[in-house]
Order: structure tokens, then C-alpha cells, then sequence
């Protein structure tokens, strides 16, 4: 079905609900990349405005994606919930964001009705909000996921330790994880990228980080992020296995690039979830997004990519997952040009996440052939903070020395809480102040040279 | 005013930048900087223009005849924007090569610039360097050097497919990191075709002096260039096995007879 709008003499045709949505999107490369952006600035607002009358009921009805063809559609339309939806249900896109900043869209209220949206109506509505829309309304979602700890409470922010190492070297990854924690960090997870994909390196990492939880009792989860079948061959070899992780995109094609379908997510979440490692709740997966992967994959059906992001969330929901988080600038200068885009789509991402109800994270990252820069990384750091960010990445001097990109650092983490006085996990928080490493409040103590875990680490490394 | 991490020790077990110490939450002065510093040499690799004609000299140096060729990006900024275009050769440099192909050979070996043209300028001479006793050692046909700008790796393809080599070896400026803005990286394609996919190459990365050196790399290239063009394959059914073949960890001069 098309759809037009008129501004004066002129009419801006747009030939059906897919393409509406791209020429809505604010600009980006990767949608210039593709060939779908709209034209002109005018023609990029004609779009908005003609969307923001789209009523909420026609992307139940007109499928972005083909439903016959694609399984996330089957899964995004096929767990829709009629009831939870009921209360938006006559709405416009643009209706919707008025309701969305509304006094009376409680955090309850927003609570009750994510089962009721889809990607689609929450991309929609992300196109025609402007940036502190974004983050008033993404402030007022709830998501709260837990594994050993409770990730997502209100006042708090939480941070993957991310300790890679170019040859995942132990006494190497270990030194960071050190680090890490002496800087109060590791709430979200311990979590490694391993430069190898072999097992008996994978098993090596799982049980080092491991030993290190056990061994001091820290309550937190760790991953090795690799791919889930991997996952599954070392949990059946009796690997600790905290959480599965995998990447995950926005169409069937784009996760067949990736190696994986539905049904080896259910097989993944089935096995972590039944080896009740959690001590205070079995969220057990892990999973990571990113504007641009469905282009970069060949498989983007002419869907702009923050609808396809916003898609791989509504993926992301069916498997409760402890953490998901979007790695915004990571894929690079052809999907997001420069600082303006990657803030804009790390606000994007965010909202759509915790409306949709995932417990949204962002890898506040760029490549050194993006134009961006650390102070861009801080600017989207403080309004992620303010939008109540699920987590962020810790990461050594925001450098990381295996996958060659820059991220948010442990420093940085220490920033965000004292600037905006967010708390750690509770429980994560109480270890630090048990552990001498902060003092009441959650203030780093001057660091000790006798503390346990240094001892440990030169031990460990002798 | 600066408190000092008493883990500093650490940092030899890893090239993260550890115990960095702190003022308040953030960072010291000295390291802001030396961030700063390594961020600003990795954006000048990526920005710096390509010396195709330095580049080239230093190929002919070593005895190797040379071609000129750009991809289809006319600027570095739309290079950055629009990967499509590096993939593709340009009008003018296809005819160039159909012009130049003679009999077919078995290697193709391509000088691109990719993301740092910092890495191709420091480290295509020594590495070549390093690479050609495995050439005469194996008797392999070589095409002209090809030197391509505004290139990503699968310009190979094409070049590959006009110069009719049995396979492409591809040296590139990889996407630099903040430790490591000058990193060469090696691909190597069977039977060279346009529409391949990486899933179809073998990659060899961070070729240089502080990563894998230039003769680990030129053996682990050799043994792959080897067993590609014997077993008519590359890619993910071809795995790394000249690990095994190292002498006491080291990479050996030459080939065995095997």
C-alpha cells in the first residue's frame, strides 16, 4: 500500500510501509549504503510526518519483512500480545509518542505494555522522537534481569569487565580482571572475547574466570563470547558454562550469516538455563546487536537497519536474557559515519530496547576510521547514564587490544557514578565494601598493595 | 593528588593499558594524553595518502615488475563510505590490466592500501623482502605487482580473475588499532573470481615487527600458497596446520620438501 503526503504544491509518494520507514529514519550511512535514504532533508521529514499518521494496528498487518519467508517475523507477530497491546491500539505512531511522554505512561504502565509492541511500532515511533525523547521515555522502562546478582534496579548502572587478550594469554587476562575489579567493575558480567575459537582454549578461559568467582566469592556471571554452539559442545564436556552468549541480527538471513536460527537459541538457553548456575535467577543468556549487520550480510530485505536493530531485540526478548547490548559504533564509518550517528543510533537502540523490555546495554565504542572520537564516547556515556543505560563496557583505557576499537573504560564507569551518583548491583556493590575495595557510598578506597586478589593474580601468574 | 595502582607489575603480562592510576574517578593527565596520542597516529594512518609511487619503487627495488591500478572510490571519504566501490576496479585500471595479462601464472600479488596506508608503507618492503626466496624456492609464476589504491581486500578478486592467476595474495593496511596503527594483513584466494566471499580466503594478520614477523609471516603465506594451489581450495576448509611445522617455535627458511 502507498503512502503520501503533501507539504504545499508538492506530494512525497512513498511506494509502501518499509520504505516510509527508511525515509523516516534520521540519516545514517549504512541506509545511504543501501540505497534507501530518503533524497532530501525535506522528503526525510515529508516521511515523518506522513508516519507519524500511520496508525499502531497496520504493522500488525503490513509485515516489513515477509512472514512466509522470515522467522523472526513469525516470531515477532506470532508472540504478539492482543491484550497487553489493547490500550494503544488506536493510536497513530505520532499519538504514540505523545502518550509515551505522557505523565500517565507510568513505569508500570510501560511495563505492562511491551509485550503489546513490536520492533517495528517502537522503530516507528524512535524515527519522529527527538534525542531527549529518547532518553525521558527510555528513563521510565523497567527491566530488571538477574543470574547472581540483580542488573537493571533503578539508581543503578552496571558494567561488563571485558578483559580480551590478542593470544587470550592467562596470566594476561587475568591482569585486567584485577584491574577491573580493584576499579570497582563486573557487575554485568566477566565477559571475554576470545581471539581463538578452540575449545580446549574456550574451556581454559571458563574455568579461569570461574575460579576466580568461586575462589572469592564474587557475585557476578562470566561468558566467553563465542558462538553458541560452541557453547553448547563445551557444556556437554562439563565446561562452566555461566551464560551463552551469540550475536544476533534482525532477519532469518542476516542469523543464518551468523551461523544460527531460533531453534539453536532455544537449544542454547534450554542448556544454560538447566545447569542452574544462577543463585538468584536463571537469565542465562547473552546476547549482542548492532546496527548494520543485516546490510552487512546481504540480507536486509530494503528494511532500514535501525528497524532491523530493533527487530533482533524482539529476537533478543523471546530468550530472557540476563544482558543484551548493542555494539553501536563497532561496525563501522559505512553504517554509522561519524559521532552524530553513532549517538544518535546509541540513543535508538537503547530506547527500543528497554521499551520492547530487554535489559539494554550499549558498547559505547567507535574504529579508528570512523570520524569520532573519546569525546564523542562521553557525550553518548553522560546521556546514556541519564537514560538509565542496563550496562556499559569496561574496558582497560577504553582500548581493546584484541578486537582494535575503543570502548568505555573502567575509569569512564567511575565517571558516570559520580557525576550521577548510579549504584552498582546491590549485591555486587556490598562485595566491593566487604572486599575493602570501596567504601560505604561505592567511592573506590585507596588501593591497597596486600589485597587478596593481587596476591592471587601473582600467584596465578608466577 | 594521583593515586598510583600498586599493580603497575602487571602490565608486562599484557599490552592493555592497566593500572593506570586515577585522580578522583578519572584518568591522569599523562594518560589522557598518551591516549590522545595514540588515537591521533591511528586516525593519521587511516587519513595519510597513499604513496603508491614510494611503494612501488621499493617493490621494483627487490626485483619485482609492478602495475599501477585504483578502485572504483574516487576520494578517501567515499572510500570510507562506500566499501562497494573499493571492491571494484575503475574503467581506466580494468582495461589496464586486460592490456597487461599475458599467459596465465599461478600468483597474483596485490599491494592494497585498505584502512592504513601507514602499514603498506612500512612493512610491504621488508616483508616482500622476506617472501621472495619462497617464490624461487617454488618456482611459482608471478604476474607484475599490482599496487592498488582506495582498495579493499576483494579488489583481488577482479585483479586475480584479469591477470588469469591460479591464486590471489592480497597484502592490506588492516583496520588500525589504537597499539597498532601500521598492522599488515595477508589474504589468499583460490582461483580468484569476482562474488567471492571472505569465508573463501585465509587470512594471515598483525604482520608486523611487534606482531607476527615478516618471516613467521612469509612461511605460514608460503606453506598456505602450497597447499592451496595443491589441494585447489582456500578458506575455511583450509586450516592452519604450519604451526606444526615450526623448528623450536621458529618459522623455517624455506619449505620442506613434503
Amino acid at each position: 500500500m502507498a503512502y503520501v503526503h503533501r507539504i504545499g504544491a508538492k506530494s512525497f509518494v512513498f511506494a509502501d510501509l518499509k520504505e516510509l520507514m527508511a525515509k523516516a529514519t534520521p540519516p545514517r550511512s549504512g541506509d545511504m549504503l543501501a540505497g534507501i535514504a530518503a533524497a532530501t532533508a525535506e522528503e526525510n521529514v515529508a516521511a515523518k510526518m506522513c508516519l507519524a499518521e500511520v496508525p499502531l494496528k497496520a504493522f500488525l498487518s503490513e509485515a516489513l519483512v515477509p512472514y512466509e519467508t522470515d522467522e523472526v517475523t513469525r516470531l515477532i507477530l506470532d508472540s504478539h500480545d492482543g491484550a497487553a497491546f489493547a490500550p494503544v491500539s488506536a493510536m497513530t505512531v505520532g499519538d504514540f509518542r505523545d502518550f509515551l511522554l505522557s505523565h500517565e505512561a507510568t513505569s508500570q504502565v510501560l511495563c505492562d505494555l511491551a509485550p503489546g509492541l513490536t520492533p517495528e511500532m517502537v522503530a516507528a515511533v524512535s524515527k519522529i522522537m527527538r534525542n531527549q525523547d529518547l532518553i525521558l521515555v527510555a528513563k521510565k522502562c523497567r527491566v530488571v534481569t538477574r543470574f547472581r546478582n540483580t542488573i537493571g534496579l533503578p539508581g543503578t548502572m552496571a558494567v561488563r569487565l571485558q578483559p580480551n587478550h590478542p593470544t587470550d594469554d592467562a596470566a594476561g587476562v587475568s591482569a585486567a580482571i584485577l584491574d577491573g575489579l580493584l576499579y570497582g567493575c563486573g557487575d554485568a558480567v566477566i565477559g571475554i572475547n576470545p581471539a581463538s575459537d578452540s575449545l580446549p582454549v574456550i574451556d581454559r578461559l571458563l574455568k579461569l574466570m570461574d575460579e576466580v568467582i568461586t575462589r572469592f566469592e564474587i557475585p557476578t556471571q562470566s561468558c566467553v563470547l563465542t558462538h553458541v554452539t560452541t557453547s553448547i559442545g563445551l557444556m556437554e564436556r562439563g565446561a562452566p558454562v555461566d551464560l551463552v552468549f551469540q550475536s544476533i541480527a534482525g532477519t532469518q538471513g542476516a542469523n543464518r550469516s551468523f551461523g544460527i536460527d531460533l531453534k539453536v537459541l532455544a537449544e542454547g538457553a534450554d542448556a544454560a538455563r538447566a545447569l542452574k548456575r544462577g543463585t538468584v535467577g536463571q537469565n542465562a543468556m547473552y546476547f549482542e546487536t548492532g546496527q548494520g549487520s543485516a546490510l552487512s550480510a546481504g540480507e536486509h530485505h530494503g528494511v532500514d537497519q535501525q528497524t532491523l536493530e530493533a527487530r533482533a531485540y524482539g529476537v533478543a526478548r523471546a530468550f530472557n536474557p540476563l544482558l543484551v547490548n548493542t555494539v553501536v559504533g563497532f561496525i563501522g564509518p559505512e553504517y554509522l559515519y561519524d559521532g552524530k550517528q553513532i549517538i544518535r543510533a546509541g540513543l535508538e537502540d537503547h530506547f527500543c530496547g528497554k521499551l520492547l523490555g530487554v535489559p539494554l546495554g550499549v558498547d559505547v565504542c567507535y574504529t579508528n576510521h570512523a570520524e569520532a572520537d573519546q569525546d564523542d564516547m562521553d557525550t553518548l556515556l553522560t546521556l546514556l547514564g541519564a537514560a538509565g543505560v542496563t550496562y556499559i563496557m569496561g574496558i582497560p583505557g577504553a582500548d581493546d587490544v584484541m578486537l582494535n576499537y575503543q570502548s568505555t573504560s573502567f575509569h569512564d564507569a567511575l565517571y558516570i557514578r559520580e557525576l550521577l551518583g548510579l549504584k552498582r548491583a546491590p549485591e555486587f556493590e556490598a562485595w566491593l565494601e566487604r572486599m575493602d575495595i570501596t567504601a560505604p557510598g561505592g567511592r573506590l578506597l585507596p588501593a591497597d598493595a596486600r589485597h587478596p586478589l593481587l596476591g592471587y593474580v601473582a600467584g596465578r601468574a608466577a | 593528588m594521583i593515586a598510583r595502582d600498586p599493580w603497575a607489575a602487571f602490565s608486562r603480562h599484557t599490552p592493555a593499558r592497566i593500572a593506570l592510576g586515577r585522580t578522583g574517578a578519572s584518568l591522569p593527565t599523562d594518560e589522557v594524553l598518551r591516549f590522545a596520542l595514540a588515537h591521533a597516529q591511528a586516525r593519521d594512518a587511516v587519513h595519510t595518502p597513499f604513496d603508491a609511487d614510494g611503494v612501488a619503487a621499493e617493490v621494483e627495488s627487490l626485483g619485482f615488475a609492478t602495475l599501477r591500478v585504483s578502485s572504483a572510490a574516487p576520494a578517501r571519504d567515499i572510500y570510507l563510505r562506500r566499501p562497494d566501490l573499493g571492491r571494484r576496479l575503475s574503467d581506466e585500471s580494468r582495461a589496464t590490466l586486460a592490456a597487461a595479462a599475458g599467459d596465465p601464472v599461478d600468483l597474483a600479488l596485490v599491494v592494497a592500501d585498505g584502512l592504513s596506508s601507514a602499514a603498506i608503507h612500512a612493512q610491504t618492503k621488508p616483508f616482500l623482502a622476506a617472501f621472495k626466496p619462497f617464490i624461487a624456492q617454488q618456482g611459482w609464476r608471478l604476474s607484475p605487482v599490482v599496487i592498488a589504491s582506495g582498495a579493499r581486500v576483494a579488489l583481488g578478486d577482479e585483479v586475480g580473475a584479469l591477470l588469469k592467476a591460479r591464486a590471489c595474495v592480497l597484502l592490506v593496511g588492516e583496520r588500525p588499532g589504537l597499539s597498532s596503527p601500521d598492522s599488515l594483513g595477508l589474504y589468499l584466494t583460490f582461483d580468484p573470481q569476482v562474488g567471492r566471499t571472505d569465508a573463501e580466503r585465509n587470512c594471515i594478520s598483525n604482520v608486523r615487527p611487534d606482531g607476527l614477523s615478516f618471516a613467521d609471516a612469509a612461511f605460514k603465506l608460503a606453506w598456505h600458497i602450497r597447499e592451496a594451489l595443491r589441494r585447489r581450495i582456500t578458506g575455511v576448509d583450509l586450516k592452519d596446520e604450519s604451526d606444526l611445522l615450526l623448528e623450536q617455535g621458529r618459522a623455517p627458511k624455506l619449505l620442506d620438501a613434503g
